[in-house]
């Protein structure tokens, strides 16, 4: 074998087939692995940091839940309480207000009753004094004993 | 039918090389061409995938030239310490250069040159690998890189000076001269005569077995062929395995360390 151009010519294809293979497919396609690579990093990264945001906003819902809930209870114990008052209120005025009614009834009779008898007298005065006229047989002079029929009437 | 009548004469045929000029200009052309083409077709899908990569859905061309890439990268990765742009390119380069070139042993040893004869071209040789100007001239260009290396990494002084005290101490440096030389010469030497010579017996083979009878041909050639589809991976594998090696070799600073 002697040194020939077919060997110099084999070396330089080698060469040239390195820098065309550097250029136009090792460099972009090492540069795309690298970048796909740092692609699914930042994904896993997201993904990863979505389930915490999951979690975390799960965990809030269930917080907040029952906070609302809470409050809603609160809410109801505070609405059946005002509703006793309301009631207790509602019963302690109409208890009064009846007390108010019976009491003025009660000042009404007796006023009543007080009418009745202050008319009953005045009957009674006359009746004794017609009564009295009858049995005596004469006219009994009401102005004279009109302050013993007074007495009389008084004492009714 | 055999397919010829003179087994010799049928050999030494497909042993020629289309052959152009004298002396130091005499061109291997079906080498030249083979290789060329070969080549660019390496090129030319390179270049057509490197164009439009996609990160997201890789086409079917660009899944395999990831997966030789990552196996490429992966293989540099183990055996180069630190960094250089250039190995992965190199290693790239070679691995499936020579694996094309290779491939062409797998074409029935008949089919091109008895069409190159019907076009009138007496000899021809399709498998680039099985010239030694190939292998050698692959093997020199890594060689004259690993004396790049070791002159940029090292320093010349430093490089000639593991001359003077390896492997044996600076008292027996005459010694270390011829046992050092012989050892860097080996290195291109046996690079390239391993890939020639693997290929030229594999070739070698098929030609006798297309010296057979036609009806005893299948098993014994589809056996090789088989055979040969682990044959031509491995030793593009193991010209990529070496050519990291002696770049790596180049680069680690302690070369006399072991």
């Amino acid at each position: 074998m002697n040194v020939t151009a077919t060997l110099f010519g084999q070396m330089l294809t080698f060469a040239v087939m390195v820098a065309f293979v550097w250029r136009f497919l090792w460099g972009p396609m090492t540069r795309m692995l690298a970048e796909r690579s740092r692609r699914i990093a930042d994904g896993l990264a997201a993904a990863e940091k979505g389930k915490h945001d999951l979690e975390r906003a799960q965990k809030r819902a269930v917080e907040l839940l029952r906070e609302t809930k809470q409050q809603a209870t609160e809410v109801l114990a505070q609405a059946e309480k005002r509703a006793g008052e309301i009631i207790d209120e509602a019963k302690s005025h109409a208890r009064s207000e009846t007390e108010n009614i019976i009491a003025a009834a009660k000042s009404e009779i007796a006023r009543e009753i007080n009418a009745a008898r202050e008319q009953l007298r005045a009957s009674v005065a006359q009746l004794a004094v017609v009564a009295a006229g009858r049995i005596l047989e004469e006219e009994v002079d009401a102005k004279a004993h009109a302050k013993m029929l007074g007495a009389v009437v008084q004492q009714l | 039918m055999p397919a010829t009548d003179n087994p010799v004469e049928y050999i030494e045929h497909h042993l020629t090389n289309l052959q152009v000029g004298h002396g130091f200009w005499s061109l291997h052309l079906d080498t030249l061409i083979f290789s060329w083409l070969l080549g660019a077709i390496l090129v030319f899908v390179g270049w057509r995938v490197g164009r439009k990569l996609s990160p997201d859905a890789p086409s079917g061309l660009q899944n395999l030239l990831e997966a030789i890439l990552e196996f490429v990268e992966g293989q540099v990765k183990s055996t180069f310490p630190g960094y250089s742009p250039l190995i992965g390119p190199l290693a790239f380069t070679v691995f499936t250069w020579v694996f094309l070139m290779n491939t062409m042993d797998l074409l029935p040893i008949d089919l091109l040159p008895k069409a190159a004869s019907l076009m009138g071209i007496g000899h021809l040789r399709v498998v680039p690998t099985t010239d030694p100007y190939t292998t050698l001239g692959m093997a020199l260009t890594v060689f004259v890189l690993t004396i790049y290396y070791n002159f940029r990494v090292k320093g010349p002084l430093n490089y000639l000076k593991s001359f003077l005290v390896h492997p044996f101490g600076i008292w027996l440096f005459p010694i270390n001269i011829v046992m050092t030389v012989i050892e860097e010469l080996a290195k291109p030497l046996s690079l390239g005569l391993r890939l020639f010579g693997n290929m030229f017996a594999g070739e070698l083979v098929f030609m006798l077995i297309a010296l057979l009878p036609w009806w005893a041909q299948w098993l014994p050639g589809g056996a090789w062929a088989i055979f040969h589809i682990l044959v031509i991976t491995l030793q593009s594998f193991i010209f990529m395995v070496l050519t990291i090696m002696y770049l790596a070799m180049a680069h680690t600073n302690d070369d006399g360390a072991h």
